[in-house]
């Protein structure tokens, strides 16, 4: 098994390291190794700390081997999504504005990870500020995704995913603002956790849509999502907008229970134009919900059709003030310039990629004198419509199970020119942060290309225990066969 | 009150004063004055990507206090707002600050105005703010300190009633003395942390639209204000006899030409953009809050004005005096308290205590004794122990030296003497080198009574009790032959 090291599950990982049969140098070593392999081919990782990583893992060794018990992520390597800001490492959210910034801090998620543990193998791509849905937005050249070197991982969080799914990391950090998350998951084949808006502190990871943003897990099992999740979760003197709701075991939740789950089925996400197998995988795996003992209705979310348009004024006018630090004045890419508005004007030009400065420029629009009531304020109104939808739904289900993703993963390049597609691929996703609430994306089949499909569980406020209990037990079931990757 | 009988100016003030609390506005960052170029700064008011802002419940009881001694109605509710803009100084490329929903709505100051009913000023709003870092322009670059990024600041918004320069002059007092009642500010315009902008416009009388305004910034001394704003209603009132209009824009205060030029549109013609804050709750203001720090609330000058006025028979000019600073009506008070006399506390705190503090650049309680020390020694006075001008002297000294009334009196010599045995030996030895005078006085110079008073004192180097040199040397002349005169003058020390 030793060579194979980096294909373990942090459950399993876990357990090997509290027994001493592997220690944390050996598997960290194994993640390097595979890393170098792999990274030619996928570009996952757009800083790879090794002095780092092993330093960490010989201090997790010391502490495995200690009287005390050792703490949850004891040993285990993971990849950071390049939008987490670690203390001493450099942090560039993919842009070339932050291309040397090294954060003099660490962010909460970050401190919490230290602190259970962790080894951090670097830093992973994504698209430039999470804006994209492909990690084609990187200014450091796109991901490739596992399963196909010619398509993408999805995105922002695309290497997150990619590298999870190729074994480079047990495990890594992503955000999901509008799918990020949820929607690399899918295209890669693993699971990824959308917890509730609060659960987690934003503290220390670079903003897009700061009502949107949330943290959470990308993992290659949802039990190590559980175990991410109890980790990642719990109130932050640091982050105002955190709950101080106390943070359950999200692992003893998982009692591979589907009895009497009532699943709502949104009519308006088996839309035309959806890829028929996604929408037969889909299906399939509600029959085998229903098979287990739960029961599947139809239910309505009607101002979901909204959410596009809603979330595209929203994450956007929070993102225009959000990006306005990024002047060259005291960090980052600073451009030459004879006076300040030239210098303002070099730096930005230079340093935001088109998709960003098209976000910016949307949000700026939307909150403009004379717009604001028509743009922002309106789809703040649809935003409450949107949770009310959501609402009212979960009086007659515990979860709502829909795709993750209209398609599998898509082309390079295939959606680049027409960003009005490249938004459609968040569909299913963006309502869920529109209202707040926790989802996950899981595999549930493959396309005739062998192309992995997510599904997507999505539960009430604070819900996270009732989606990994019913994603747990599916993926226990063995309903679906996953398949590894076959281009790494 | 207009330059014009024809035109009156309708002004507002818009006033940015920062709060006195020991850390930032939305980190733990120490809010002092005077450190070293950005060393009171961390990531989140240099506004570093991923942090995020934590408000500092110190300022909203603060804030609170200002709402409540400006009878302005507290919002139970009220949210914070970016303002964007860019600018060196700004890290994050917006303010947050309130824009809907300030936490402070209405109320009103009022303005003394002598004997009659005081003078109503209605505010608009009361709203919280961070500030700015500060830009520092040298030859050859420009530099940024972020030591003042994140100062807790309270913007307080007049309604357009303030119809002179004088009266602009007035508010500003007015308002500065009562956040110094209420510890909230310092109030120091020179260092900044109290500063006015003026929207000001002209229309002809009677008429109720409002001109169109030009808003006067870089004001910071009261005398800037004034001047500005008498030069900004001439130019104004200037234009539209003259037929032309006034136009929209922002001017700056030049002091060294002592006149108004207008900024750059471009410098000023912004759309902040407001928009709620997202990385801050609603602010909520619990109604036992309120009460709470109402409850403890100090007195604000008009109150004390209007106590003064009723409980002490003191004049207009004094009230205004003593009630100023509000350290100076306490030391007043405090000296009351002790047993001074009302008229001679007054008389005492307006001529020696404010004199002391002023020559000093010491704060005010550094810069006089404990008010405990000088009621102490102006009992000696009262007791006759020593003279007016000894008191003066010892008050002098206990300024400088910090010792109490007692030991500096003895300390120079002050003491007064009132004992007759030792007074009657000096009369003698007057009278008998006076002995010529004394037979004048004999003669009818009965103004040499006088002389020989003074004679005593000079002698007993003004320590005497004048009282008791003049029983004795009345006594002594009229043993000397004639009945002494019945009016005699008294020396008066």
């Amino acid at each position: 098994m030793n060579d194979e090291l980096f294909r373990l599950t942090i459950n399993d990982a876990r357990a090997a390291l509290r027994k001493r049969e592997i220690s944390a140098v050996e598997l960290t070593r194994a993640c390097l190794e595979r890393i170098s392999a792999t990274e030619p081919k996928l570009n996952a990782f757009l800083t790879v700390a090794e002095s780092e990583a092993l330093t960490q893992a010989q201090a997790a060794d010391q502490r495995l081997a200690g009287t005390q018990p050792a703490p949850a992520l004891c040993g285990i390597p993971l990849g950071i999504k390049d939008i987490f800001c670690v203390r001493g490492m450099r942090t560039t959210c993919a842009s070339r504005i932050l291309e040397n910034f090294v954060p003099p801090f660490d962010a909460t998620v970050i401190v919490r990870l230290r602190e259970a543990g962790a080894v951090f193998l670097g830093k992973l791509n994504m698209d430039e500020f999470a804006m994209g849905s492909s990690t084609e937005n990187s200014a450091f050249g796109p991901t490739r995704n596992p399963y196909d070197l010619a398509r993408v991982p999805g995105g922002s969080s695309g290497g997150s995913a990619a590298a999870v799914a190729a074994d480079e990391c047990l495990a890594s950090l992503g955000t999901d603002t509008g799918g990020s998350i949820r929607q690399p998951a899918a295209l890669c084949g693993i699971v990824g956790v959308k917890p509730t808006y609060s659960r987690v502190s934003r503290y220390g990871i670079v903003a897009f849509a700061s009502s949107l943003d949330q943290v959470g897990p990308l993992t290659k099992t949802v039990r190590d999502g559980a175990i991410m999740m109890h980790a990642l979760a719990g109130v932050d003197p640091r982050d105002s907008t955190c709950s101080a709701r106390p943070v359950p075991d999200y692992e003893s939740a998982l009692n591979g229970e589907l009895r009497n789950l009532r699943v709502g089925v949104p009519k308006e996400f088996f839309v035309e134009g959806m890829q028929p197998a996604v929408d037969d995988a889909v299906r399939a795996t509600l029959k085998h919900l229903e098979a287990a003992g739960a029961t599947a209705r139809e239910i309505s979310l009607p101002h979901s059709q909204y959410a596009v348009a809603t979330y595209y004024l929203i994450a956007t006018a929070e993102a225009s003030a959000n990006l306005a630090r990024y002047d060259g004045i005291r960090y980052g890419f600073r451009a030459e310039a004879e006076d300040l508005n030239e210098l303002y004007h070099r730096t930005r030009a230079l340093g935001f990629g088109p998709e960003v400065k098209r976000r910016i420029m949307l949000g700026t629009f939307a909150l403009s004198s004379g717009y604001y009531d028509a743009y922002y304020l309106k789809a703040q109104r649809v935003r409450t419509l949107i949770r009310k939808d959501f609402e009212a739904a979960f009086n007659t289900c515990d979860v709502i199970v829909t795709p993750t993703s209209p398609t599998t993963a898509f082309r390079l390049g295939e959606k680049t020119q027409d960003p009005l597609q490249m938004y459609l691929s968040d569909i299913f996703t963006i309502s869920v942060n529109l209202a707040g609430l926790p989802a996950l994306s899981m595999p549930c089949g493959y396309d005739s290309d062998g192309l992995p499909i997510g599904l997507q569980i999505i539960g009430p406020a604070f819900g996270e225990e009732t989606i990994l209990r019913a994603a747990d037990a599916l993926e226990r079931s063995g309903s679906i066969a996953r398949r590894r990757p076959s281009a790494v | 009150m207009a330059i014009s009988d024809a035109y009156e100016a309708v002004i507002g003030l818009e006033v940015h004063t920062q709060l006195l609390t020991r850390s930032k506005i939305f980190c733990g960052c120490a809010n002092e004055f005077g450190a070293a170029p950005n060393h009171n700064v961390c990531p989140v008011c240099m506004g570093m990507p991923g942090v995020l802002p934590v408000f500092n419940r110190r300022v909203l009881e603060l804030t609170i206090r200002v709402g409540l001694a400006t009878h302005s109605q507290i919002s139970e509710r009220s949210i914070f707002a970016r303002k964007n803009y860019f600018y060196p100084d700004l890290p994050k490329g917006y303010q947050i600050s309130q824009y809907e929903r300030p936490l402070c709505v209405g109320g009103y100051i009022e303005l003394p105005t002598g004997n009659g009913a005081p003078r109503r000023i209605q505010l608009a709003r009361i709203h919280l703010e961070e500030d700015a870092g500060k830009n520092i322009h040298r030859p050859t670059a420009s530099l940024v300190d972020f030591n003042r990024s994140g100062t807790p600041l309270l913007e307080i918004v007049s309604e357009p009633e303030l119809r002179s320069a004088e009266e602009a002059t007035a508010y500003l007092r007015e308002l500065r003395s009562i956040l110094r009642y209420l510890e909230v500010s310092d109030g120091n315009m020179e260092e900044g942390s109290f500063r006015c902008d003026a929207n000001v416009s002209v229309r002809p009388c009677g008429a109720t639209e409002l001109g169109a305004k030009t808003e006067i910034k870089n004001l910071n001394s009261f005398k800037f204000v004034e001047k500005a704003i008498k030069h900004e209603i001439e130019r104004q009132t200037a234009v539209l006899k003259a037929g032309g209009k006034i136009m929209q824009e922002t001017h700056l205060w030049d002091p060294e030409r002592g006149e108004t030029r207008p900024m750059r549109s471009k410098e000023y013609a912004h759309d902040y953009r407001y928009f709620p804050e997202p990385d801050l709750p609603e602010l909520y203001v619990p109604p036992e809050l309120v009460e709470q720090i109402r409850a403890q609330a100090p007195e604000v000058p008009a109150a004390r004005r209007a106590r003064y006025a009723r409980d002490l028979s003191l004049s207009a000019y004094e009230i205004d005096v003593l009630t100023q600073e509000r350290e100076v009506g306490d030391y007043f008070e405090a000296m009351v308290a002790a047993g001074i006399e009302t008229k001679a506390a007054a008389n005492w705190t307006m001529t020696e205590v404010l004199r002391a503090s002023n020559e000093s650049t010491e704060t005010f309680s550094n810069a006089v004794p404990p008010p405990a020390q000088t009621a102490a020694l102006l009992k000696l006075v009262a007791q006759n122990e020593i003279s007016l001008n000894a008191a003066k002297t010892a008050f002098a000294a206990m300024c400088k030296s910090g010792q109490d009334a007692a030991t500096t009196v003895k300390a120079l010599g002050l003491a007064q003497v009132s004992d007759e045995a030792t007074i009657s030996q000096v009369c003698d030895q007057v009278l008998s080198a006076e002995a010529d005078k004394v037979a004048q006085f004999h003669a009818g110079r009965e103004k040499l009574f006088g002389f020989f008073v003074g004679q005593v004192v000079k002698a007993m180097k003004g320590n005497a009790n004048p009282k008791v040199v003049n029983e004795v040397l009345k006594r002594k002349l009229a043993m000397a032959g004639r009945p002494s005169p019945s009016d005699l003058p008294s020396s008066g020390a």
